[in-house]
């Protein structure tokens, strides 16, 4: 799940840019970096506790912004850090749907170092784009 | 429409491409207006209704980034603008609007926005004053900055120390620090020294979702991370810019002890912000026919529904950071009565203030010679009445506002106090040092256990949850505090009453 943290585009917080060859694995490499800011080695969260998310919107960029919101919401409200299992996103009439099984485990300082909590997605240069070689998303995370 | 989106969003990557290329650039239009204030006029870019001005040094000014120039530019287009776009010599890159930014709008034709506000909605600082000496506190340091560790929870997924139901949290955010005295978690006095006797009037819990109330129930009384903190610090002799006034500041001893902290409003604030700036995005074009040039920007006619609800909202987050930071002190007298065996009365730990940084108010403005009442939005900036304005205690009216500007953790940390001639910044201040390196570059450049290794030789003990968060607070990824708050002093939006040298810190 290709991503990388941009040091020329925020200051006071972080910014990222993530890749996929389709829609749902951008989310999921956005998804990634998300939760990689609020603790180190993601890759060690367990799968213990399983989250089904569903979502719409008319765009697909908005899409992406709730669905990272959701990473931030289980962080906060139910101490819950995870990461996408499966994820399947359609293009309809009415703009898209996501359908994502998500799990990890809940918030252990000791079990996993800590990083920055994040407040927030902003929409600030926020933007999800075709590239040659598949999508590119690029958000600035409120710290 | 997926080509027209794709398109849009080409034509941002062009934008920060050419953002990273003139990262430091000024804009040739900006003209110097006096040596503090530097102005963009309305010419320099399409849909501006006012100018745009930054307040700094020559020194400050050349170091802003650019970002500074873009944003508070925009920001300079959003209907019902009064003046001037303003921003802080402590400006820098934020989304929307800068970190530094000021802006206000007419209630009747202008617009609110979470932009102008920020996400952390009432993240600001509060100063607490003990009558100990550094003497006296240098032998206990340890043991009282790892008890304030221990109890003052910080970090990703901390949660505070109060157990609340939904119900009981929706009556504290209505009612903010005064919900604190009523539990016995305040002294009467704490309400008169903090901004709005601590709480925003007109707060209203049916304007806030359920999500925000889940994300920040169980967080009262927990400090965050990123540049939230919590100080010991000394205020020395040499460091008294004005003795009077920090005399009626109350600090009257020698390397006087105090406490120092910054946090906000925490997952609550951060939702409320989250889910108004997507409903404004909804409304805003095919409802109010407004257009911005940052969807961050997104906003709503201040008198509208949706407005209304998010002033509403916005004041419930604003009264649970008073509250967050009333908890905090509660704890803080605690960890000094049992360290000292003394009484926080006896120990005389009582606020100098507490200042909002991320609201918009409703306030009474001079404009033209005539008052007129505007919606002042501030983000990362501090209120800083002058003296014998209304709102401030009466203790407080012959100095003006104390101004706590919280710097690095290395570095120091200021009280000002507000002046008479700041009203053509709505008597406006900068907040905190502002930064200058990414947090990314940061923690390449210091290792935490180095950094808490050094400045332990220094003095200064810290504790932080993260060795990371530490790395990335390293002093010279700020600006030089001096600078700042010299600059203010020179716009005439605040004087320097005293400098306070860290001694101890506890971070997230």
């Amino acid at each position: 799940m290709p991503y990388r943290y941009l040091d020329e585009i925020a200051t006071a917080d972080v910014a990222f840019e993530a890749t996929g060859k389709d829609l749902e694995e951008v989310f999921a490499s956005a998804a990634e970096a998300t939760t990689h800011v609020m603790i180190e080695e993601p890759e060690r969260l367990e799968r213990k506790q399983k989250v089904d998310v569903k979502l719409s919107n008319e765009k697909a960029d908005m899409l992406l912004f709730n669905f990272l919101g959701e990473f931030i919401y289980y962080k906060d409200a139910k101490k819950l850090l995870l990461r996408v299992d499966e994820i399947r996103i359609t293009e309809g009439d009415s703009g898209y749907s996501l359908e994502a099984a998500l799990s990890g485990e809940e918030l252990d300082p000791k079990k996993h170092p800590l990083g920055a909590d994040v407040k927030a997605v902003t929409l600030h240069m926020f933007r999800l784009e075709r590239t040659q070689e598949g999508w590119r998303a690029t958000a600035i995370l409120d710290i | 429409m997926m080509l027209r989106a794709i398109f849009f969003f080409c034509c941002e990557s062009m934008t920060i491409k050419a953002a990273r290329e003139k990262r430091m650039a000024q804009p040739s239009a900006l003209k110097k207006v006096s040596d503090t204030i530097w102005e963009l006029p309305k010419s320099y870019k399409a849909g501006m209704l006012v100018p745009a001005r930054v307040y700094a040094t020559e020194k400050l000014i050349k170091e802003m980034d650019d970002g500074v120039f873009e944003q508070v530019s925009n920001v300079a287009c959003l209907p019902g603008i009064v003046n001037y776009a303003m921003c802080m010599p402590d400006g820098h890159w934020g989304y929307g609007f800068p970190i530094g930014g000021v802006a206000a709008m007419d209630p009747e034709k202008g617009v609110i926005s979470p932009g102008g506000i920020g996400f952390d909605i009432n993240c600001g600082m509060r100063l607490v004053r003990t009558n100990l000496t550094y003497d006296e506190v240098k032998p206990r340091l340890k043991e009282l900055v790892d008890a304030m560790f221990y109890r003052i929870p910080s970090g990703v997924g901390s949660t505070g120390m109060l157990r609340l139901s939904h119900d009981e949290f929706r009556t504290m955010t209505e009612e903010g620090s005064r919900w604190c005295l009523k539990k016995g978690y305040a002294w009467s006095e704490d309400i008169e020294f903090t901004e709005e006797q601590g709480c925003f009037k007109g707060a209203k819990a049916s304007k806030v979702s359920q999500r925000a109330i889940e994300r920040g129930f169980d967080q009262v009384g927990t400090l965050g991370s990123g540049n939230h903190y919590c100080e010991i610090q000394v205020a020395k002799p040499e460091n008294v810019f004005d003795a009077e006034c920090a005399r009626a500041f109350g600090f009257t001893l020698p390397d006087q002890v105090a406490i120092m902290f910054h946090c906000g409003s925490r997952g609550f604030g951060h939702q409320v912000a989250t889910d108004y700036l997507q409903l404004f995005l909804k409304v805003m074009e095919s409802k109010y026919n407004i257009k911005v040039l940052d969807r961050e920007l997104s906003c709503a006619p201040f008198n509208s529904p949706e407005g209304q609800a998010y002033f509403a909202a916005m004041k419930c987050a604003a009264n649970m950071a008073f509250v967050n930071r009333q908890m905090i002190l509660h704890a803080l007298r605690q960890v000094f009565s049992e360290v000292f065996r003394r009484s926080p009365e006896d120990l005389g730990m009582s606020m100098v203030y507490d200042v909002t940084h991320n609201t918009a108010k409703l306030e009474t403005h001079i404009v033209k010679g005539k008052p007129r009442e505007l919606l002042v939005h501030r983000k990362g900036a501090t209120r800083a009445y002058g003296p014998g304005m209304e709102g401030l205690p009466a203790k407080y009216r012959e100095t003006g506002q104390p101004v706590i500007i919280g710097g690095s953790m290395e570095t120091g940390s200021y009280l000002l106090a507000g002046l008479s001639t700041g009203g053509e910044a709505f008597y406006t201040t900068a907040h905190g040092s502002g930064r200058t390196m990414s947090r990314h570059q940061a923690k390449k450049m210091y290792r935490g256990t180095k950094l808490q290794h050094d400045m332990e030789e220094r003095g200064i003990y810290v504790r932080s949850v993260t060795w990371g968060g530490l790395a990335e607070e390293a002093g010279a990824a700020y600006k030089q505090i001096d600078e700042v708050v010299e600059a203010t002093e020179l716009a005439g939006l605040s004087k320097r009453v005293l400098k306070l040298t860290p001694i101890g810190n506890i971070k997230g």
